[in-house]
């Protein structure tokens, strides 16, 4: 509003333009909340000295939904959906974490097919997410044709979310002790036949964006964070990476199947956001590495993908027709739910953006007694005030595409 | 699995971290493969700082702050730090107690993320941070009242809002949907208050 207020007074009066060199007003302008740059639902009040930014506050929250305070009032099995719904761009990942405390409440063990299952479809999580986040960035400093290409690939893995599990996008596929059910034979076939094509399509949107001048000019140097700045502030995931620190869940503290998967870590050098661009790139390329890994082993070993204790995994249907006692397991499974013992746990995983944790407390009943979520993005985002000071209006939108954020779980 | 710290070994660090502490820590326990320590909530800056400096410690980052709600207690309360050390691979719990007027010391100081986590915390559940930068809400509505994580703030909520055709804006109103369906799911057979002695169900009086 101010701009335009400016030049319409500037452009109304007639006043011979002088040679000495007009001074600047300072003014706050509103980025967002509808901003297609904001990445979802973000308010940034950027305060600007001319076209530099000199404070950025982002007013966030406006997709918060109270999931914390809905996860304290449901069963343990009613409250997977809503990991669907925080980060909704790798949605799987987030339930990977949510079980993981639970399992770790109940000592429950989960069987090698099942955690191969996991394992796969975390990184076809990645893959998602990291696809969304490069093209959009590329996007958002002016390339229109790579999210074109990447949304292509995007639609055929939620294809294979939808034949897993039944739904595109919230999946509600993991389950305490294992997964919701096994994978068919034809779509193991599939998956690794798009793991072929998807590295020559992942090569022409490298080829297209990666040596391009104007999204180099757009993201080198802008954006560096220091090693220590990425300590001190919480950051994790590809930020952390990016500025030069080997640190990966999956590596690191492994969870499931990681330690006997092989697989490079990539690290950035100049900690920018072309770096972070890179390490994402890399970093698909090795997400499906693993998950051709995960490929060979799944038709190696068959059996159990869920835990067979009937007392936290339901009976299957055919069971239910014919056994009393798998009746009653079911009856009191979906109304009562499973009692997980008092106690509380922190709970994390490699997620696309970095480290998601959950913290579940139980106080013994079948409902959780507190249950924090920990999203990285909401660590990111708050460093949005430095990391854009002294930067150029332009350069927020080239910012915030890096941080890699998502509203669903910065508001929960 | 072999990142994860045995008890035995978990049970030394705890040990470790009670002793060197000079009191700061007040207790040490060790569950489900994690160490939580409690402190005092008056001493958290210098705990986090030892924490953080101790060459045998280096718990360098912060990952997550967080409040929780106990009614019961006098001091309701539960701040809840969880702090990383990537140097040793190892992971802290430190929990401090505090009531609904006393406030705790900001750790911004010694951890600048810890900013929007301790402004959720207080949006969440009321809890005030002294020396925090900018304490504002975060992530509620602009003028929302009250603290909707707090086990007392009915799940609902107090308004809802609409946008009036007639008027051409939002307009803010108590709630009228109906209340939100709190299922017992507790059978009685296992800790519902009527099975216990001195609960009795209706009509038991009359067996005595």
């Amino acid at each position: 509003m101010t701009i335009e207020h400016d030049i319409a007074r500037d452009a109304g009066s007639n006043v011979a333009p002088s040679t000495e060199e007009t001074p600047v007003r300072k003014f706050s302008i509103n980025f967002g909340p509808q901003h297609p740059a904001a990445h979802g639902v973000l308010r940034l009040i950027l305060e600007l000295d001319g076209e530099l930014v000199e404070r950025v506050d982002p007013h966030i929250g406006l997709l918060h939904r109270g999931t914390e305070k809905l996860i304290e009032a449901r069963p343990y099995t009613q409250n997977t959906p809503y990991f669907d719904r925080l980060d909704y761009v790798a949605p799987m990942n987030q339930e990977h974490a949510f079980v993981m405390a639970i399992e770790r409440l109940m000592g429950l063990e989960v069987p090698m097919r099942g955690q191969l299952i996991r394992v796969l479809y975390s990184e076809i999580g990645r893959i998602l997410n990291h696809l969304l986040n490069v093209t959009t960035q590329a996007m958002d400093v002016g390339a229109l044709t790579p999210i074109c290409w990447g949304f292509e690939e995007r639609e055929k893995l939620y294809v294979f979310y939808e034949r897993a599990s039944g739904a595109r996008m919230h999946a509600n596929f993991f389950r305490p002790g294992g997964v919701r059910q096994d994978l068919p034979d034809a779509l193991i076939d599939d998956i690794e036949t798009w793991c072929g094509t998807f590295l020559k399509q992942l090569d022409d949107i490298d080829g297209l964006v990666t040596p391009n001048r104007i999204f180099k000019q757009r993201n080198v140097d802008i954006g560096v964070v220091s090693k220590q700045e990425a300590l001190e502030w919480g950051f994790t995931g590809v930020m952390l990476r990016g500025a030069g620190v080997a640190w990966d869940l999956r590596r690191n503290q492994p969870y499931e199947c990681y330690d006997e998967l092989e697989f490079d870590i990539p690290l950035g050098v100049n900690s920018d956001c072309y770096d972070r661009y890179l390490c994402r790139m890399e970093e698909m390329r090795q997400s499906v590495r693993i998950m051709r890994q995960c490929i060979d082993r799944l038709r190696k070993t068959p059996g159990l993908v869920l835990t067979p204790d009937h007392k936290v995994s339901p009976p299957r249907r055919g069971e239910m027709k014919r056994s009393m006692e798998a009746l009653i397991h079911h009856f009191k499974l979906f109304s009562e739910g499973f009692h997980v013992p008092a106690g509380e746990v922190y709970a994390a995983v490699e997620a696309p953006k970095g480290e998601f944790g959950v913290y579940l407390v139980s106080d013994g009943t079948n409902k959780p007694y507190r249950c924090k979520i920990r999203a990285p993005s909401f660590a990111h985002l708050s460093a949005m005030d430095w990391m854009n000071r002294g930067h150029m209006l332009a350069d927020v939108s080239a910012i915030l595409g890096s941080l890699d954020i998502v509203f669903g779980e910065i508001d929960r | 699995m072999n990142w994860r710290l045995s008890d035995e070994a978990l049970t030394a660090l705890a040990e470790t971290v009670t002793s060197g502490s000079n009191g700061l820590v007040t207790s040490a326990a060790v569950a489900f493969g994690e160490l939580s320590v409690t402190a005092s909530a008056d001493r958290i800056v210098d705990l986090l700082t030892w924490l953080r400096d101790d060459p045998e410690l280096q718990f360098h980052q912060l990952m997550d702050v967080c409040g929780a709600d106990y009614p019961a207690r006098p001091l309701r309360f539960d701040v809840v730090y969880h702090l990383l050390s990537m140097t040793k691979n190892r992971r802290i719990r430190v929990t401090v107690q505090t009531d609904e007027d006393t406030a705790v010391p900001s750790v911004v100081g010694v951890f600048p993320g810890a900013e929007w986590f301790e402004r959720e915390a207080f949006d969440m559940y009321g809890v005030f941070f002294s020396g925090h930068p900018d304490l504002r809400r975060l992530l509620t509505d602009y003028g929302f009242h009250g603290h909707p994580l707090r086990k007392d703030f009915p799940m609902t909520g107090y308004v809802e809002v609409r946008y009036d055709d007639e008027l051409k804006r939002v307009v803010y109103e108590p709630v009228k949907s109906v209340e939100f369906r709190n299922w017992d799911f507790l059978s009685p057979w296992e800790g519902a208050d009527y099975a216990k002695p001195g609960h009795a169900l209706p009509g038991d009086e009359k067996a005595e």
